[in-house]
């Protein structure tokens, strides 16, 4: 299978602390990969490296042949990187479809004169990204809340339009930083079907988590990292076999 | 229950459009039985709210703070005045080189500073305006007149006719306003507009979604300052004389206090907030002493009752039911709600 996105010896450190230490894997095209690791690992500090809102300090970040790491964010997302957020970071103020249509920016064009004189063109692009993000909305589930505020919305439905935003923007990767983190059990169920259909769409899913019911469930390949580091690697039987990944999560086990 | 709350919301509109239209129908016969005083200050009002919602852009919709959009309506003001002085170019041809003006003069200020937090923006516009009529003052290159400013700017003409009344100017402010009102709500709802907002929301999150923040910034930063050049040329062609003490850092924080209070990105809100303040300032012109203390109590019970503005922005409603029929289905089956096995390490 095709490599879509390859990291090469990643470094980061913010001060005296390394946040990220040589750190290399690559995510297949069609996969999805997941990347574990305890309570500060680095797992985000990775995440925020590739999507371009940290610089790493070495290291090279290769998405599709093209060299990224000196990017700006929103370059990113046009190359086909979209992304969620940890702590979720929708608009609040404004509607369900609105959040949405920020992903389908960087496919648009209408500018400043087009949209003052709402000239022909920008119309007809205007009605299309619509068409698009409701249903973004409607494959996530929420399109009947179009025109609620996005802060009325629930915890779980939030997070879901998060990831209508993010499919919006057509990404060949998509990145999700703790999809389920606040989700209940059903909406983590969904969540997981949710994961799949993105994959069968063609798009790429590199996950953090630590619901690890989800991540071994869903994930066809795992990264662990600890203290900055990779230290395991493989599918996800292998890694829950690895003594130094058992390690890391249990510590070490005592004789009593 | 649906139905209800669909007809009431229909009554509502309507009741809404029958306003709007009361109110322009009301502007436009006011030259007949208004005197000039009055015509003279709603001429302020509409000049002023030209200027606010040009400001709007900037500050309401992107929430970038800006307290010296009166340093660009100053550049337009000028040229215009200059242009028109020296070369005889008829005052209104000036419009859009006034304008432009203006906007490079943003380009060349925001360049270096639009990155910075607002705090740091604010600082450096305030002294933009401070800079620029101290320089207008000092008479730069024998042309800004010094403090005496410039005088005898030719009145415009507009399809042949010298506009020089009073009633005259009302319907070529109020028109421009008008043009402005309409053009700045079709950018409201648009990929620019909502770039806009998106920035003033969240940035990292526009960032994220992959909006170029940093040229948005710049794009709106100078294209209000291209507005309110024009509003320059207009007030110059008004008045027929220019000079710096009506372009002062006090008048730059009453547009900022207009468009906080009238809730910040809200057209109809800065329109009505334009209306009371500086219809206030008309109506207390002779108590001049006491305007600024019912202009600050105005300002700190505003800050403590209604901080979100008069009228804040409403969200914004987009024709959506056509689509609604044959969207495609959820990728997940709703499920009953069960308790899941814990799997995992």
């Amino acid at each position: 299978m095709k490599t879509l996105l390859s990291i090469h010896s990643l470094t980061k450190a913010f001060g005296g602390l390394v946040a990220v230490h040589g750190v290399s894997f690559n995510v297949k095209a069609g996969t999805i990969m997941g990347l574990i690791g305890p309570n500060g690992a680095g797992k985000t500090t990775v995440f925020n490296l590739i999507t371009g809102n940290y610089k790493p300090d070495s290291g090279e970040i290769i998405f599709d042949n093209k060299n990224i790491k000196a990017l700006p964010p929103n370059r990113i997302v046009s190359l086909g990187i979209a992304r969620t957020f940890q702590s979720i970071r929708l608009f609040p103020g404004m509607t369900v479809l609105e959040n949405a249509l920020a992903g389908r920016h960087c496919r648009m064009k209408a500018g400043l004169w087009s949209s003052l004189f709402r000239l022909p063109g920008q119309r007809n692009e205007e009605k299309r990204a619509i068409k698009r993000a409701l249903e973004e909305l409607a494959f996530v589930g929420i399109s009947h809340q179009h025109a609620n505020l996005a802060k009325n919305l629930s915890y779980g439905n939030q997070r879901l339009l998060e990831i209508a935003r993010a499919l919006c923007s057509d990404p060949r990767l998509l990145i999700l930083d703790e999809p389920a983190g606040g989700m209940n059990d059903q909406e983590t169920e969904q969540l997981i079907d949710l994961i799949r259909a993105i994959r069968n769409r063609g798009i790429s899913v590199l996950l953090i988590e630590h619901d690890m019911g989800l991540v071994m469930e869903v994930c066809e390949q795992l990264i662990v990292l600890e203290y900055g580091e990779l230290i395991a690697q493989g599918s996800p039987a292998e890694i829950k076999s690895n003594p130094q990944v058992i390690e890391a999560y249990l510590g070490v086990e005592d004789d009593d | 229950m649906i139905a209800l709350d669909q007809l009431k919301s229909t009554r509502n509109r309507k009741a809404y459009f029958a306003l709007i239209g009361g109110i322009i129908a009301l502007l436009a016969v006011c030259p007949l039985f208004l005197n000039n005083y009055w015509l003279l200050a709603l001429n302020n009002i509409g000049l002023y709210s030209i200027l606010a919602l040009s400001l709007n852009i900037v500050l309401g919709q992107t929430g970038l703070f800006n307290m010296g959009h009166t340093a660009f309506y100053a550049v337009g003001a000028y040229t215009a005045a200059i242009l028109n002085t020296n070369l005889d170019i008829p005052v209104l041809w000036l419009l859009p080189v006034s304008g432009l003006l203006a906007a490079v003069a943003a380009l060349l200020v925001a360049w270096p500073v639009i990155r910075l937090r607002g705090d740091y923006l604010l600082i450096v516009t305030i002294a933009l305006v401070e800079i620029l009529c101290i320089t207008l003052d000092n008479d730069i290159f024998g042309l800004t007149g010094g403090t005496n400013g410039i005088y005898g700017i030719d009145r415009p003409i507009l399809f042949g006719i010298k506009i020089y009344k009073e009633w005259q100017f009302f319907y070529l402010i109020w028109g421009f306003l008008g043009i402005t009102v309409i053009l700045f709500s079709l950018l409201e709802k648009s990929r620019f507009g909502r770039a806009l907002n998106y920035i003033k929301q969240d940035e990292t999150a526009a960032e994220g979604s992959g909006i170029s923040t940093a040229s948005y910034k710049m794009m709106a930063f100078t294209f209000a300052a291209f507005w309110a050049g024009m509003a320059g040329t207009l007030f110059a062609a008004k008045m027929t004389t220019v000079s710096t003490g009506s372009f002062t850092f006090a008048e730059s924080a009453m547009l900022f206090a207009i468009v906080i209070l009238g809730g910040a990105g809200s057209i109809r809100g800065v329109l009505l907030a334009t209306f009371v303040l500086i219809g206030l300032q008309t109506a207390f012109s002779d108590l001049k002493s006491f305007r600024l203390l019912v202009f600050g109590a105005a300002m700190v019970m505003m800050m403590l009752l209604r901080p979100q503005g008069i009228l804040p922005p409403k969200p914004h409603r987009y024709k959506v039911d056509r689509y609604m029929s044959d969207l495609p289905e959820p990728a997940f089956s709703p499920k009953e709600q069960t308790t899941r096995e814990v799997k995992g390490i």
